[in-house]
């Protein structure tokens, strides 16, 4: 394995694989603050020569934390399927990456076992944007609960009803007027502004009878801490559809999230036992650059390799739903709108690669050096790279995480331009409804008034 | 004012429903009452009304001006404040590294001691944050009600002390450079849409760098529309007894 090159008279070395992995990447904030980043342009450059030289095997042999002192990396290397493996090994980063752009969709696939994800994340680092938008659109991935999301030709999206306080009312409120957006076909998903067992429980019930009294085919999920949801399973009667937690992409940094591998194996086997749906796909999970660094659990990695690492800690547990939420942690680790959108190409990239139903919220807080003109144009790029889903929210405003994501609007403007559609049985219901005609929304739809009267 | 284009900053969302023609428009309004969320706000084809569209951008503009404005010095002079400033050298880098805005250097830390009493019951920081508009809205109102409350009650009130580029963190230095008992930090909040003014206040007994984050006692969301300056001063008072009375802070404390 070389890990030197020169390149206009002058000599780059690097470290080992990680410090490559790190160089290699584009320019992110939080490769800056984490002191792993490339000095100068031409470095980086360079770092992604000597990447792309790489086999597959030295990568898969360099995981960025220990085997032996992490539990994603086990979970990672474990998985991974030997004779695929095999086949890819001796292949290049670089060859690997003109496989992915001009192999077949049934070629790729049939490799995707033998990958882990420190070659995940160096084939992102070697790809463009459009290249990560082209390689995605070969990479379609299914998941089944109680509807399939993923399928050629769909748009999904999560309904965000969020509310400062979790009103009840004010929560059916941005319900009803997403809906009658044709939008929540993903999943009816409330960040709880409180963490408890009845509120939580009470949310479930409440999504759940408003699906039930309109025929919604979807599903129903409140994004509580996870120990909070294993306790509404055991305690309670809600019914539960997805269950959901963010992940991290290694053992100290899932601490900070008060979880680990087992403890999420142990919800896992819970939630099978107990969940409300019927399809064989039934978590949903969130992750984003640069979280790892935040709670001091990046063990000198870039944020992208860690954010791969995620997606492999994900797959584990066969999610119906797994997104990015690529600008909420704010400008440290991606500066601007150039970086977020960057960042989002790369981690939907990563987790379609790595075979997991991958969505994005598309969203920047407000000392991000971002806009909406920056939210938009990621959200047309990763609806061309087929996204499995974006959020939906009123008008894009989190009034409760104080951030800005797709709006209803966007939702509907994004099928629009690319004939997309919701998940077929949730697009016949709006038909039924008259929310959508032939996937367009019709004259009636955004009307929130049209569900008056669904808690009778 | 009729040479005036409306003013849609002022304009509360609770208050209108601009669906076209809606089934039920007193529903409509009903719903709205429930949520601040932006709702039934109408469409242009699949897109915003231009309504919609210019009082979000209003929204985010203020809401980006405010992080990357400066507090008024001439109001922090004015209240007789020792001003310091963090390892950062410019709004930017502020931005980037949190780190640096957490620390000074040694030289401003001998500052701090030469020129500020030390030991003192009550140390009071004011800190921009992420929101220099914040400050200028609030600390006017704030610091009197608290310097004259806290001398009332018999403190020894410490030199207030402005930090320029500082996170939460500061206050952790500041106390173990002076000393002091109960420290008590008004920091500029990060945004929210159309929240540029709201501020933080961050309280901890014998503030240390060496405790976790949960040391601290929180009063947040200090603005005319939240919690107004005057309120909450008196609210932190009343928290300056208790951590006094109690010797703790944060989540140690049963409130």
């Amino acid at each position: 394995m070389k890990l030197k090159t020169r390149l206009f008279d002058q000599t780059y070395s690097f470290r080992d694989v990680k410090d490559v992995l790190a160089k290699a990447n584009e320019e992110k904030s939080g490769d800056i603050l984490a002191g792993v980043a490339a000095q100068s342009t031409v470095e980086r450059v360079a770092a992604k020569a000597v990447l792309a030289d790489m086999t597959l095997e030295d990568l898969r042999n360099n995981p960025v934390v220990p085997y032996e002192t992490d539990d994603v990396t086990r979970a990672d290397q474990d998985a991974v399927d030997e004779k695929a493996f095999a086949k890819i090994k001796s292949l290049t980063a670089g060859s690997f990456r003109e496989f992915l752009l001009s192999a077949a969709p049934e070629e790729i696939a049939a490799v995707r076992g033998g990958l882990t994800s420190e070659i995940v994340a160096a084939a992102a680092k070697l790809m463009s944007n459009m290249d990560l938008v082209t390689a995605a659109h070969k990479l379609p991935v299914t998941a089944t609960c109680n509807t399939t999301i993923g399928l050629p030709g769909t748009l999904s999206s999560r309904l965000q009803p969020n509310h400062a306080t979790d009103d009840i009312n004010g929560i059916m409120a941005s319900v009803m007027e997403g809906v009658s957006y044709g939008v929540g076909d993903a999943v009816i998903g409330l960040n709880p502004a409180v963490d408890s067992i009845e509120s939580v429980s009470s949310i479930l019930k409440n999504f759940k009878s408003f699906m039930d009294h309109w025929q919604l085919p979807t599903q129903n999920c409140v994004l509580a801490h996870v120990t909070t949801q294993m306790k509404v399973l055991e305690q309670t009667d809600a019914p539960m559809d997805l269950m959901f937690q963010s992940l991290a992409g290694s053992e100290l940094a899932s601490r900070a999230f008060g979880i680990d591998v087992s403890l999420m194996d142990e919800a896992y086997a819970m939630m099978k036992e107990k969940k409300s749906s019927r399809g064989k796909n039934f978590m949903y999970f969130e992750t984003g650059q640069g979280s790892e660094l935040s709670s001091d659990g990046n063990h000198g990695a870039d944020q992208l390799t860690m954010e791969a690492r995620c997606y492999a800690f994900a797959k584990r547990y066969h999610p119906f739903l797994v997104n990015t939420v690529v600008g909420f942690i704010g400008p440290e680790y991606l500066y601007d709108g150039r970086q977020m959108i960057r960042a989002g190409l790369e981690d939907h990239f990563m987790g379609k690669l790595t075979g997991i139903p991958m969505g994005v919220d598309v969203c920047y807080t407000n000392h991000m050096k971002a806009d909406q003109n920056d939210l938009e144009n990621l959200a047309m790029m990763l609806t061309l790279a087929d996204c499995n889903y974006i959020m939906g929210i009123p008008a894009g405003d989190d009034v409760m995480l104080m951030y800005q994501t797709t709006s209803y609007h966007d939702v509907a403007a994004l099928r629009d331009l690319s004939s997309k559609t919701p998940i077929a049985a949730f697009a016949a219901r709006m038909q039924e409804l008259g929310i959508m005609q032939n996937g367009q929304l019709t004259a009636q739809a955004g009307d929130p008034s049209m569900f008056q009267g669904w808690e009778k | 004012m009729d040479d005036m284009v409306k003013d849609i900053s002022t304009q509360e969302i609770k208050d209108t429903v601009l669906i076209d023609t809606p089934q039920n428009p007193a529903f409509c309004r009903q719903l709205k009452k429930t949520t601040n969320a932006r709702i039934c706000i109408g469409r242009a084809g699949s897109r915003f009304k231009t309504e919609t569209l210019l009082k979000f951008r209003a929204d985010h503009a203020i809401a980006m001006d405010a992080v990357w404005s400066d507090v008024d010095e001439g109001l922090i002079d004015r209240l007789g404040f020792f001003k310091v400033q963090t390892q950062v050298n410019n709004k930017e880098e502020y931005i980037r590294r949190p780190d640096l805005g957490r620390i000074f250097s040694k030289e401003t830390t001998e500052q701090i001691k030469a020129n500020c009493i030390m030991s003192p019951d009550v140390q009071l920081i004011v800190a921009d944050g992420l929101s220099g508009y914040a400050i200028d809205a609030n600390l006017e109102d704030i610091f009197g009600i608290l310097t004259d409350g806290l001398t009332a009650k018999g403190y020894k009130v410490g030199t207030p002390i402005f930090v320029k580029y500082s996170r939460v963190a500061t206050m952790d230095k500041i106390s173990e450079a002076l000393n002091a008992k109960v420290t008590i930090q008004l920091i500029g909040e990060r945004p929210g849409l159309a929240t540029g003014e709201s501020m933080s206040c961050y309280m901890a007994y014998e503030s240390s760098s060496k405790k976790p984050e949960s040391q601290r006692t929180v009063v947040s969301n200090i603005y005319r529309k939240g919690i107004p300056p005057v309120e909450a001063g008196a609210q932190i008072i009343h928290l300056t007894d208790v951590l006094m009375r109690e010797k703790k802070s944060g989540t140690e404390l049963k409130l």
